[in-house]
């Protein structure tokens, strides 16, 4: 319990403080997930979901706790919880999983929250986007609360970029971020991380589907320490459509851990999920994904795939697609590869006089371009084909003034 | 495919049909006898007394005992696994008992006679204990609770210096190979039920095939629950010396009675240079009632070393019985270029619960391993595959490729895939795929249309879709396992 104590004695000391710069809806939650907290702790490997990503180490470190107001200036779409048009109380903290030590944890600490919120039929013109910026020169967490809300026939498009100051001294986030989609509503969302090596993030996605809705979510994670992303979807009206995307780039001691839990409660739902790694000197990655299909959701249809590449002899990959089906008509298919480029192809590039660097930069690109192609916003996917072919370059932004790196 | 029976075949009117399914389900089991003999068992409960009991009833050595013990006590430090997809009720251990000996009677006299009622008992399980009757060249060692009752064909064996025999007696006449190799692969620190299994082993199988010998027949155990309230732990070692080969078939069943049976086995293989190993398992356990009352527990631990180099094992199962089963035949690829081999037919029905795959851990370079699991769920049952593949360090060039396949027919059951993959070399290839879904429309109307009823339909499309695994087994048992699929579904359709 050693880890968990100094969050045990940080809540008691700056309970009061976070209350008072808190809004109501949020103080509202904060004592039992306190609770829920203090007696599970921090999760151990042992727990199935967090079984590749030890949490007390990465929370051990002793973190300043940044109490920080957010200056948001109410827009038509984007609101601090603190101004929020609508009441909150029947969705902050309702699909998220209470039970999760990190969500528990961050519905503890968090004192501010941001809204956007989408009123019905409305369709933002611009891709609504969210910056989270790392700036600092002490070891300091943040624990981000969003709440994203679509009513019935709205669309929306988000980004929300990860950043950090470079170099960076230790910086922890953790993120609950709860997505409730009405009947009939568009939603793509991206989440790019680019931080630094000293970066950890825990993020809790928990998105909540309505008839007929559609919703494609993406993480991308170029740069970062310790990345962990869960995602949970609940299917709950019928015709509903997630897609789930994710591309991880790792090198160094970098340590990316995604995992989903799609769950279809009613019938004809669809699910996508393709995530991808390309893994290279001692990087981890860790990818577990669950279709959960119940006993009434006839018709499902479920594809779910992950392919991974290792570069190096000590990079290592973890994956574990799982179903779990309990209604007869379905379909689900999942599949899964770890391995190497193809060294045909690779033969075929060198032998047209392609320099081996640039053949395998070339099939790597090539190898993450069937995410990046997923998705919708043209901007960003052509911004995020140079990031990435950047990146495994080595010329990626991060990495010009970086003194870790070569 | 194999005819059904007569009986099985009438239809069933819309107003009976349960009743209909019902009285299937009770027929179909037709191992469910019991044997009237006159079995020694012990007091139940489980102490160390009761292992210092058992192993003085097998006069073993004072180091056998020591493993026992030290089993038992590591026992003692832990608690019942929950993480397997089952819902296994709470076992008292102390309601067992762990040693029955049908054989006991004819003991006091001449110890090569055997109880006409066992004879018996086998001859109806189409098991034959007499050599001169026996026409297909297989070597069987016939288990009945916690002794063995006789092995066939040792003589002839012999003559090429093999060792087929009981392990009890394999611990008298060859105590040196025992000890060198008996929780060599599974020690008893493995699991829970290892431990146990470890604490209180009565009888199994031993088998050692000297260096460059071809085994001339199929070796075989059939395992026999009789004696209520009783337990079966066996326990079989196999050891396949340089390059050497043998086919071995396992096969057991059990009264049908209504309270749950415990069978918690280890299976140990060591695969040496240039040597393979086939082993087979027809597993039709008595699965319960149609209620989900009663069947046995299958808790075992099954797995093979893969010690030196060019070796393979290939494991083949076909699960039909058991009312819960908990199985994960495994194989540590440790010698270069091994190759190891699953397939696997998991059939559930009713309340039958399943949660069964292999681990393939490759140790050593250019390693390569092969998994075909299909699983069939039926009635109200759950079927999981769980299965890991983990390519260490140094395995170069390791190759691995995973296929799940799951069937469901009818709306209340549940198919689930649980694979691990955790990949540490950059140069190996690991792939998985796994597909979920119900009997194709088109293909039951295409039979439909063609004259043949959808009960058969059904029965020939499960045939079709596990004759990957079924051709991989010897041919004696692919009929038997073909025959069981079709009664293992009777009453699923319709």
């Amino acid at each position: 319990m050693k880890a968990e104590q100094q969050y045990i004695e940080l809540y008691r000391e700056a309970a009061e403080t976070i209350t008072q710069r808190s809004c109501p809806v949020m103080n509202a939650e904060r004592d039992a997930a306190f609770g829920v907290f203090q007696q599970q702790g921090f999760p151990t490997q042992k727990v199935e979901r967090y079984k590749y990503t030890d949490v007390a180490a990465a929370f051990a470190p002793n973190y300043g706790l940044s109490l920080g107001q957010l200056d948001i200036q109410p827009s038509r779409y984007i609101y601090s919880f603190k101004d929020s048009p609508i009441n909150l109380a029947p969705y902050y903290n309702k699909i998220a999983d209470g039970a999760d030590s990190i969500t528990a944890l961050n519905t503890a600490l968090a004192h501010e929250g941001l809204l956007i919120y989408v009123p019905r039929n409305e369709h933002p013109e611009a891709p609504i986007q969210i910056d989270n910026w790392l700036r600092g020169t002490a070891a300091t967490m943040m624990h981000r609360r969003t709440l994203i809300l679509l009513e019935e026939g709205s669309e929306a498009t988000i980004v929300m970029n990860d950043k950090a100051d470079h170099p960076s001294p230790h910086f922890l986030t953790t993120q609950v971020m709860e997505i409730v989609c009405k009947a009939n509503v568009h939603l793509d969302i991206y989440e790019i991380e680019e931080t630094t090596p000293l970066c950890s993030r825990f993020s809790n996605v928990y998105i909540q589907e309505g008839r007929d809705s559609v919703v494609k979510h993406n993480v991308i994670t170029l740069q970062g320490g310790l990345s962990r992303n869960l995602c949970d979807v609940y299917l709950q009206g019928e015709n509903a459509e997630v897609t789930l995307g994710g591309c991880a780039i790792g090198s160094r001691q970098q340590h990316i851990d995604n995992n989903t839990l799609i769950q279809h409660q009613v019938p004809r739902c669809q699910s996508n999920e393709l995530y991808k790694y390309v893994l290279d000197d001692q990087a981890v990655g860790a990818f577990a994904g669950k279709i959960l299909v119940e006993k009434d959701a006839q018709k499902t249809t479920s594809q779910e795939t992950n392919a991974n590449l290792c570069a190096s002899s000590e990079a290592r990959m973890y994956t574990q697609p799982m179903l779990e089906i309990y209604a007869d008509d379905v379909k689900c298919n999942h599949g899964s590869t770890v391995g190497v480029l193809d060294q045909t192809a690779l033969f075929y590039m060198l032998q047209r006089g392609i320099p081996e660097a640039e053949a395998r930069t070339l099939l790597k690109n090539a190898f993450m371009g069937q995410v990046i192609d997923q998705i919708q916003y043209r901007p960003l996917r052509d911004r995020l084909y140079v990031k990435v072919e950047k990146r495994f370059r080595g010329e990626h932004e991060k990495c010009e003034d970086c003194r870790l790196c070569k | 495919m194999k005819k059904k029976n007569k009986e099985d075949e009438k239809t069933p009117s819309q107003q009976d049909q349960n009743a209909f399914v019902r009285s299937v389900a009770e027929k179909k089991y037709e191992f469910g006898f019991t044997t009237d003999v006159q079995t020694e068992i012990i007091d139940k409960g489980l102490n160390e007394e009761v292992i210092r009991l058992i192993s003085a009833k097998k006069n073993e050595p004072q180091w056998l005992l020591q493993f026992r013990l030290e089993a038992y006590r590591y026992w003692l430090t832990q608690t019942q696994p929950s993480w397997a997809h089952v819902t296994l009720p709470e076992i008292d251990y102390q309601a067992i008992s762990y040693y029955a000996d049908p054989t006991a009677k004819s003991k006091g006299n001449d110890k090569q006679e055997i109880d006409p009622e066992l004879m018996k008992t086998f001859d109806k399980l189409g098991i034959p204990l007499e050599e001169r009757m026996a026409l297909s060249g297989m070597a069987v060692d016939a288990v009945m609770d916690s002794v063995s009752v006789k092995t066939t064909f040792k003589e002839k064996l012999s003559e090429k210096g093999i060792i087929f025999c009981s392990i009890s007696e394999a611990v008298q006449q060859y105590p040196d190979l025992v000890r060198q190799y008996l929780g060599s692969v599974v020690p008893y620190r493995d699991n829970y039920f290892a431990a146990l299994n470890s604490a209180v082993f009565s009888d199994g199988s031993f088998v050692y095939i000297p260096k460059n010998t071809r085994c001339p027949m199929e070796l075989s155990t059939y395992f026999r629950i009789n004696a209520r309230n009783t337990g079966q732990f066996e326990r079989t070692l196999i050891v396949c010396d340089e390059g050497s080969y043998v086919s071995y078939l396992e096969g057991c069943t059990a009264p049908m009675r209504d309270e749950n049976q415990l069978h918690a086995a280890i299976v140990e293989i060591v695969v040496m240079d240039n040597a393979e190993v086939k082993y087979s398992t027809v597993q039709n356990w008595y699965p319960g009632d149609s209620e989900g009352r009663g069947g046995v527990l299958n808790l075992v631990t099954k797995r093979g070393h893969l010690r030196g180099v060019n070796s393979k094992l290939s494991w083949t199962q076909v699960e039909t019985g058991s009312a819960i089963t908990w199985k994960y035949p495994s194989c540590v690829l440790s010698g270069d270029n091994s190759q190891a081999e699953f397939y696997s037919v998991a059939v559930t029905n009713n309340h039958q619960e399943a949660d069964t795959g292999t681990k393939m851990i490759h140790l050593g370079k250019n390693t390569r391993s092969t998994i075909i699991s299909k699983g069939i769920s039926a009635g109200r049952s759950q079927n999981s595959y769980r299965g890991l593949v983990r390519i260490g360090k140094n395995a170069d060039g390791a190759r691995n490729y995973s296929s799940c396949d799951s069937l469901l027919l009818g709306s209340q059951c549940g198919a689930h895939t649980f694979p691990y993959m955790d990949v540490h070399n950059n140069t190996a290839t690991v792939e998985h795929e796994a597909t979920t879904s119900k009997i194709n429309e088109d293909q039951l109307y295409y039979c439909n249309q063609r004259g043949i009823s959808t009960e058969e339909a059904v029965g020939l499309i499960v045939n079709g879709y596990a004759k990957d695994v079924i051709n991989k087994l010897p041919m004696e048992f692919a009929v038997e396992a073909q025959k069981l699929l079709s009664v293992s579904l009777e009453g699923t359709v319709g």
